[in-house]
C-alpha cells in the first residue's frame, strides 16, 4: 500500500463536503448541501421523479417529532446519507435520511437571562464544510460540530445576546470562510456580516451594516433631538442567509430595518445601509456596492429576503444579476456586477409608494408614515413575503414566492434606547383574518410580471420548493403541504400535516429515491413515492 | 413586628395608586411590538380581557413581565425597573376591563326570556342547552352589556371570525348555508344548525362565499319590549 494513497484516502475522509462539492452543487443532484439548496439561492431542486403526472401518490415516509416543543424552522442539509436539522432553540441533531432515526444530538445550554427581541426562539439550519457542521446560536456564538459525532471542535462569541444580538439563521459557508448574520433589528444593534475561518474559528473579517463616522453612508444617520449618534443603535440585523458568487468571490446579504423602527424622526436620513442588498468581498468583507430597496423605513420592512443570483437578458441584453421579491411588496432585479438598478415591480398589493424612479428610488405616497392614530398601509409590518424562500427555476426563468397579502395600521410611539431592550417606536395593529389572505405567485424573472398565483387562505410563513419534475411545492398556517403544478399553479396534492409550516421545503435522494422533506410545527415529515 | 410589616407588604397591591397613562407609554414602546397598540394582539395574544390565564393576580402579572413566559415568545422585560414593570401592568389591567355599564334589568326575569325563546336551542349555559352557537357560560367576563344586547338585536352587526356564516354551492346538491367551523386553503369544515358537522373539498365545490354580515341567529329586536331585552341582557351579562 502506497502511503500517497493512504494520505489521500485519509484527506478525502477529512473533507467530505469540500467548497468545490457546494459550489458545484448541480453536480450533488442527490444531496441539499447549502441553506438554500446551492450558493445562488435557487431552492430548486434537479431531481425529477417526482412530476404533475404522479404527484398524487406522494405520501409520508417518516416523521420526526424534536425533543424540546417550540416553533420549528430548520431547512435540512443532507449530505451523503445524512440529514442535519436543527430545531428550536438551538439543537442539532443528525437523521438517518433513509428511516428518520436519530444519529446524534447536540443542545446548546442556554443563558437563562437569555432574551429574544422581537421574535421567537427559533433556528433555520446548519452550514456544512468539510467535516465540520456549522451552526450559529441564540446566545451569539457560532459553533462548530464534527460531522461524525456531533462533538463541539470549537465555538465562539459573535457578540453580546445581552445588547440584544442573537444568531437564528444557517450559517453559510463561501470559500475559505463561515458566514453569519445577526438578528436584534427591535432592539438598536449595529448590524454586521462576519466571516470566520472553518478551521479554527478566528474571525476575518467584518462589516458593519450601519457605517461609523468618517465612512461613507453615516452622514445619513442624523443626530437625534438629544443630539444622540442614531447610527450607534441603528439596527440594520442580517437575519437571513445570503447567497454567493463563487466566480468573482462576492457575497450578497440582505440587511434589516433601522432602528427605533416606526418613528423616523429618531433618526433624519436614509439610514444606510439598513433595508439594503450589500455586495461583499468574499475575502475582505469590504463593500463592493450597496442597493437601498426602502430610504428611511418606517415600516419594518427588512431586506432580509433571499438575494438571488441569475444569468438572464433584460431588455436584449444578457446580464448577471441578483433579484429579490422585498418585504416592501417589490420585486427587484439589479445588476450583480455593479448593483444598477434594472427592473422594479409590485408582486402585490401596495400602498406606499406611487412608483419607483429610474434609479429604482421609491416614490413615497405622503401620509404612510406611521402615526399615532395609525396609519393603514399595505403590506403589513410583515410584508408582502419575509424570510421565508422563493425559489428559481433557470430552466423556465420563473420566480415562485409566497405572498402575504395583508395590511396593518401602523402606529408611532415614543422610543429610548436602553441597551437590551426593544427599541421600537411604536408599532402595528393587522387587519382580521379573514380580510387577508395568501398566494403563491409566479412572476417572469426578467420583468416580475405575475404568471399566475394559486390563492391561500391565510399569509403564508412557508417558502417554496421548485423541481425539475415540474412542480412547485409550498405550506400553510394550516397545516397544507402542497404541490402545485409549476406551469399552471393548479394544486395537484395536499396533505394536512396537523400543525402551522414555518420552514422551507428541501428534496434529496434515498437509495435513488427523490423525497421531499418540511418541518411543520412539531414534526419534520418525508415524502416520497 | 417585623413579620407584621413583611405579611402587610406582601397583601399589598403591587398596582395601588398608579397610573394606566403612564404604563401605556412603556407599553407601546415595548409590548406593542407583539401585542399590538391598546393590547389588541398582533403576533402576541390579545390583552383585552379580564382575565389572564398565565396572570392571574396583580403580582402574577408583574412577575410574567419581568421574567417573560418559558417556551414562548414573551421575553421577561429584565431590563425595566421593578415600576416600570408595575406601571406596565396597570395599563394591562386597564385595557382588560370590560366596559362596566350599569345593569338596569332584572335577571331572574331575563332567565325566564332566555329560557322561552327557546335560547338553549342554540346555547350552553352551565351543561345545558344545544352547542350551535357561542357557548353563553361565562359570556358576563367576555363581552359587556352594550355588546350582549346588539349581539340580540342585531346579531350579523358584529360577528366573530370563528362563527362566520359561508353559502357553499356543490355542484350536484345546490347551495347550503351553515357555520363555519374551519377553513384552510384546500378544504372547509361547517356545522349546521341541526349541529351536523360536514366537511368538503374545495376542489369539490363551485363557490364559497364568506357573509360576514349574515348570521345564523334571528334578530329577536321586534319580539322584544324594551324592558324584556333590558331583562334577559342582565340575565346574560351576570353568568361569570
Amino acid at each position: 500500500m502506497k502511503l500517497s494513497a493512504i494520505l489521500l484516502f485519509c484527506a478525502a475522509l477529512s473533507a467530505q463536503v469540500p467548497f468545490t462539492r457546494i459550489a458545484n452543487s448541480e453536480l450533488d443532484k442527490g444531496n441539499w448541501l447549502t441553506y438554500s439548496g446551492n450558493l445562488e439561492a435557487h431552492r430548486h431542486s434537479p431531481l425529477k421523479e417526482i412530476t404533475p403526472a404522479n404527484v398524487a401518490n406522494l405520501k409520508p415516509i417518516w416523521i420526526y417529532q424534536p425533543a424540546i416543543a417550540g416553533r420549528f424552522e430548520t431547512s435540512p442539509v443532507v449530505v451523503d446519507g445524512i440529514m442535519y436539522i436543527t430545531e428550536p432553540p438551538t439543537v442539532v441533531v443528525a437523521l438517518d435520511p433513509k428511516t428518520g432515526r436519530k444519529l446524534w444530538r447536540y443542545e446548546r445550554q442556554l443563558p437563562a437571562d437569555l432574551q429574544t427581541i422581537g421574535f421567537g426562539r427559533v433556528n433555520r439550519g446548519v452550514a456544512v464544510l468539510d467535516d465540520m457542521v456549522y451552526v450559529a446560536t441564540l446566545d451569539a456564538h457560532l459553533v462548530a460540530l464534527d460531522s461524525k459525532s456531533g462533538a463541539v471542535r470549537w465555538d465562539i462569541p459573535v457578540a453580546d445576546y445581552k445588547l440584544g444580538y442573537c444568531l437564528t439563521a444557517a450559517p453559510l459557508a463561501i470559500k475559505g470562510a463561515i458566514l453569519t448574520g445577526t438578528a436584534g433589528g427591535e432592539a438598536g444593534i449595529r448590524g454586521f456580516v462576519d466571516a470566520y475561518d472553518p478551521k479554527t474559528g478566528q474571525q476575518l473579517w467584518r462589516f458593519y451594516t450601519i457605517p461609523a463616522p468618517g465612512e461613507p453612508g453615516n452622514d445619513s444617520w442624523a443626530k437625534d433631538a438629544k443630539g444622540n449618534e442614531t447610527w450607534k443603535t441603528g439596527g440594520g440585523s442580517t437575519w437571513v442567509t445570503g447567497s454567493y458568487d463563487a466566480k468573482s468571490n462576492t457575497v450578497y446579504w440582505g440587511v434589516g430595518n433601522p432602528g427605533p423602527d416606526w418613528n423616523g424622526d429618531f433618526r433624519q436620513g436614509d439610514n444606510l445601509y439598513t433595508c439594503s442588498l450589500v455586495a461583499l468581498n468574499g475575502s475582505t468583507g469590504k463593500l463592493k456596492w450597496h442597493f437601498q430597496f426602502t430610504p428611511h423605513d418606517t415600516h419594518d420592512w427588512d431586506a432580509t429576503e433571499i438575494p438571488v443570483l441569475a444569468d438572464m437578458t433584460i431588455r436584449g441584453k444578457p446580464r448577471k444579476v441578483v433579484v429579490m421579491a422585498n418585504r416592501n411588496a417589490f420585486y427587484y432585479v439589479l445588476d450583480r456586477d455593479s448593483g444598477e438598478f434594472l427592473v422594479g415591480t409590485p408582486y402585490a398589493k401596495q400602498t406606499w409608494a406611487k412608483g419607483l424612479d429610474d434609479k429604482g428610488r421609491p416614490e413615497v405616497i405622503p401620509g404612510s408614515e406611521p402615526s399615532v392614530e395609525g396609519t393603514l398601509v399595505w403590506p403589513s409590518l410583515q410584508g408582502a413575503t419575509n424570510w421565508f424562500s422563493p425559489s428559481y427555476d433557470q430552466a423556465n426563468g420563473m420566480f415562485y414566492v409566497a405572498t402575504r397579502e395583508m395590511g396593518s395600521y401602523y402606529y408611532k410611539g415614543e422610543a429610548e434606547y436602553k441597551p437590551g431592550t426593544f427599541f421600537a417606536g411604536g408599532g402595528e395593529r393587522a387587519l382580521k383574518p379573514d380580510d387577508n389572505y395568501g398566494a403563491i405567485r409566479a412572476l417572469d424573472s426578467t420583468t416580475g410580471k405575475r404568471k399566475w398565483e394559486f390563492r391561500l387562505q391565510s399569509p403564508p410563513w412557508a417558502g417554496v420548493l421548485s423541481t425539475a419534475g415540474g412542480l412547485v411545492f409550498g405550506g400553510t398556517n394550516e397545516g397544507n403541504f402542497f404541490a402545485l403544478d409549476a406551469k399552471s399553479g393548479a394544486p395537484l396534492w395536499n396533505f394536512q400535516t396537523g400543525g402551522d409550516i414555518a420552514a422551507n421545503p428541501v428534496s434529496f435522494l434515498v437509495d435513488g429515491k427523490q423525497r421531499v422533506a418540511i418541518a411543520a410545527h412539531g414534526a419534520l415529515l418525508v415524502f416520497g413515492l | 413586628m417585623i413579620t407584621l410589616l413583611v405579611l402587610t407588604l406582601l397583601a399589598q397591591d403591587p398596582l395601588e395608586g398608579l397610573s394606566p397613562a403612564e404604563g401605556k407609554r412603556l407599553f407601546d414602546g415595548q409590548c406593542a411590538v407583539c401585542h399590538g397598540i391598546g393590547g389588541g394582539g398582533s403576533t402576541g395574544p390579545s390583552l383585552q380581557r379580564p382575565t389572564l390565564p398565565r396572570a392571574a393576580t396583580n403580582t402574577d402579572l408583574v412577575k410574567v413581565i419581568q421574567e417573560g413566559i418559558p417556551n414562548t415568545q414573551m421575553p421577561g422585560a429584565w431590563q425595566m425597573t421593578e415600576r416600570e414593570a408595575r406601571l406596565v401592568a396597570t395599563y394591562v389591567r386597564s385595557v382588560g376591563k370590560v366596559e362596566q355599564a350599569a345593569i338596569i334589568g332584572d335577571p331572574a326575569n331575563g332567565q325566564d326570556i332566555y329560557s322561552k325563546l327557546g335560547c338553549a336551542n342554540c346555547h350552553i349555559v352551565s351543561g345545558a342547552g344545544r352547542g350551535f352557537g357561542p357557548e353563553l357560560t361565562a359570556i358576563g367576563l367576555r363581552r359587556a352589556p352594550s355588546h350582549l344586547k346588539q349581539s340580540i338585536t342585531d346579531p350579523a352587526a358584529e360577528i366573530p371570525g370563528e362563527y362566520m356564516t359561508v353559502r357553499l354551492t356543490t355542484k350536484d346538491k345546490g347551495a347550503i348555508k351553515a357555520m363555519r367551523v374551519n377553513e384552510d386553503s384546500f378544504t372547509i369544515q361547517t356545522k349546521d344548525g341541526a349541529g351536523r358537522y360536514q366537511s368538503f373539498n374545495k376542489q369539490d365545490l363551485t363557490k364559497v362565499e364568506h357573509l360576514p354580515k349574515e348570521s345564523l341567529m334571528p334578530s329577536y329586536k321586534t319580539r322584544l319590549q324594551p324592558a324584556q331585552l333590558d331583562d334577559l341582557v342582565a340575565y346574560l351579562a351576570g353568568l361569570k
